[in-house]
């Protein structure tokens, strides 16, 4: 039979309740704040200003070239800074080293898992990263050699306790930053494996990451399965701004060319476009007959072009001031599952469910 | 205790909260400025807005680059 509480203990319950109330007032406070301070420098909506701008013309964009030689899903690809390689990765555990301007296939590593769901390519293209399943992220050293076997010289970078869902590298080959369905992302020495610098405050799976343009500083964006886009500094560790306006997982998410915004794709089927400066969303692309999710978003060189894959096989290019979508590409014949522009802003490559990837121009 | 666990997890929210609601915005109508701004003096080099020369996108060719 349990005895009552001795009263000192008691008062030390009530009193740390107390606390917690306390607290919870105080957060419902701040978040109230934070609308009203954001609110009050909503003074106009980003296509009002832009009506001011040219609209633009027809565009004709079509499948350049078509690479195939995955035999099952591809879930990720990454340009090199060389502008014409490709590193891409699939859920039949292969990643290959393309020529985009030839097709053929420069190197290829099967990776221990299948579902490699992530993929990177390292800035002086000497080496490209990848994981997935396995929950680490790995980095391979391309050989010149094409008969050497790459996985021999394979470097385990990350550990995360749940999947790999994206990589990058830094501006270096040095560092690699992850993120994964354990719910946090993580800046990694590659060199030695170990972990500087963790981050925590997705209440979910983080589903993707994008570094922001080494001009604007160290700081990256983060999108997940709680529906926001989180905004690190890369030193601290210290999520420094929040945006949840999404209806459902953010897939995607990308930096603007100048580094002052970022758009993110959603499962809730629009893109969304978010000034860092005015800290709030300023657009949203959709439309009542897109219904499927958006898997993968990018710029265009200037900004001005958002393109997204979509899980309705279609890519819809839209006009990132305007609002309005300029035109809808055809040819996959399964999920567009991610989609990137070329270093230049020459072409841009999706990959596909329906195990190939197209270059378009 | 479990009201300890919330307590730190409620203080931690409370932080984060602060440093959001402390930092330094700018109005829509600037950001959208500046967005434009941006797009406009990139807009030429832009080759998926404004096209260029077959002879010069090589993914445009038909026949494959080769480099020499």
């Amino acid at each position: 039979m349990r005895s009552p509480p001795i009263p000192e203990m008691a008062t030390q319950e009530v009193q740390l309740n107390e606390t917690l109330a306390h607290l919870k007032t105080e957060s419902e406070t701040l978040k109230t704040k934070l609308e009203e301070e954001r609110a009050k420098l909503h003074d106009v909506e980003l296509h009002q200003v832009a009506e001011k701008v040219e609209a633009l013309g027809q565009f004709v964009m079509k499948t350049r070239r078509t690479l195939k030689g995955h035999g099952n899903k591809v879930l990720c690809m990454d340009w090199c800074k060389d502008k014409r390689r490709i590193v891409s990765s699939s859920q039949d555990g292969k990643v290959i080293v393309w020529d985009a301007f030839t097709t053929n296939k420069e190197h290829a590593v099967t990776m221990p898992c299948t579902w490699v769901m992530a993929c990177a390519y390292a800035p002086s293209g000497c080496a490209v990263a990848c994981g997935g399943l396995d929950n680490k992220c790995s980095v391979y050293p391309l050989s010149l050699d094409k008969n050497e076997n790459l996985a021999a010289k394979k470097k385990s970078v990350a550990m995360h306790t749940n999947y790999l869902s994206a990589c990058s590298f830094t501006n270096s080959d040095m560092q690699i930053l992850t993120s994964s369905g354990d719910g946090t992302c993580a800046l990694w020495d590659v060199e030695s494996g170990q972990l500087l610098q963790s981050f925590h405050g997705h209440a979910a799976d983080v589903l993707c990451l994008d570094l922001a343009p080494s001009e604007t500083g160290n700081t990256f964006v983060s999108g997940g399965c709680d529906k926001k886009a989180n905004v690190w500094d890369m030193r601290s560790g210290q999520c420094i701004q929040s945006f949840e306006t999404h209806e459902s997982d953010i897939n995607s998410v990308r930096y603007y060319p100048s580094g002052d915004a970022f758009a993110s794709g959603s499962d809730d089927a629009t893109c969304r476009l978010y000034d860092l400066r005015a800290d709030r969303e300023v657009a949203i692309y959709s439309k009542e007959s897109i219904i499927f999710g958006v898997s993968s978003v990018d710029f265009s060189l200037s900004g001005r072009l958002l393109f997204g894959g979509y899980n309705d096989y279609t890519i819809n290019v839209w006009d990132v001031l305007k609002g309005t979508r300029v035109s809808i590409l055809f040819g996959h014949e399964n999920r567009v599952s991610t989609l990137r522009v070329s270093p230049d802003g020459t072409a841009f490559c999706t990959g596909s469910w329906d195990h190939t990837l197209r270059i378009w121009a | 205790m479990s009201t300890t666990n919330n307590i730190a997890q409620a203080r931690k929210l409370v932080e984060q909260l602060r440093i959001e609601a402390g930092i330094e915005r700018i109005k829509v109508s600037k950001a959208a400025a500046d967005l434009m701004s941006y797009c406009e003096q990139h807009a030429r080099s832009d080759a998926l807005l404004v096209g260029v020369p077959t002879s010069e996108n090589p993914f445009k060719d038909k026949k494959p680059c080769i480099i020499l």
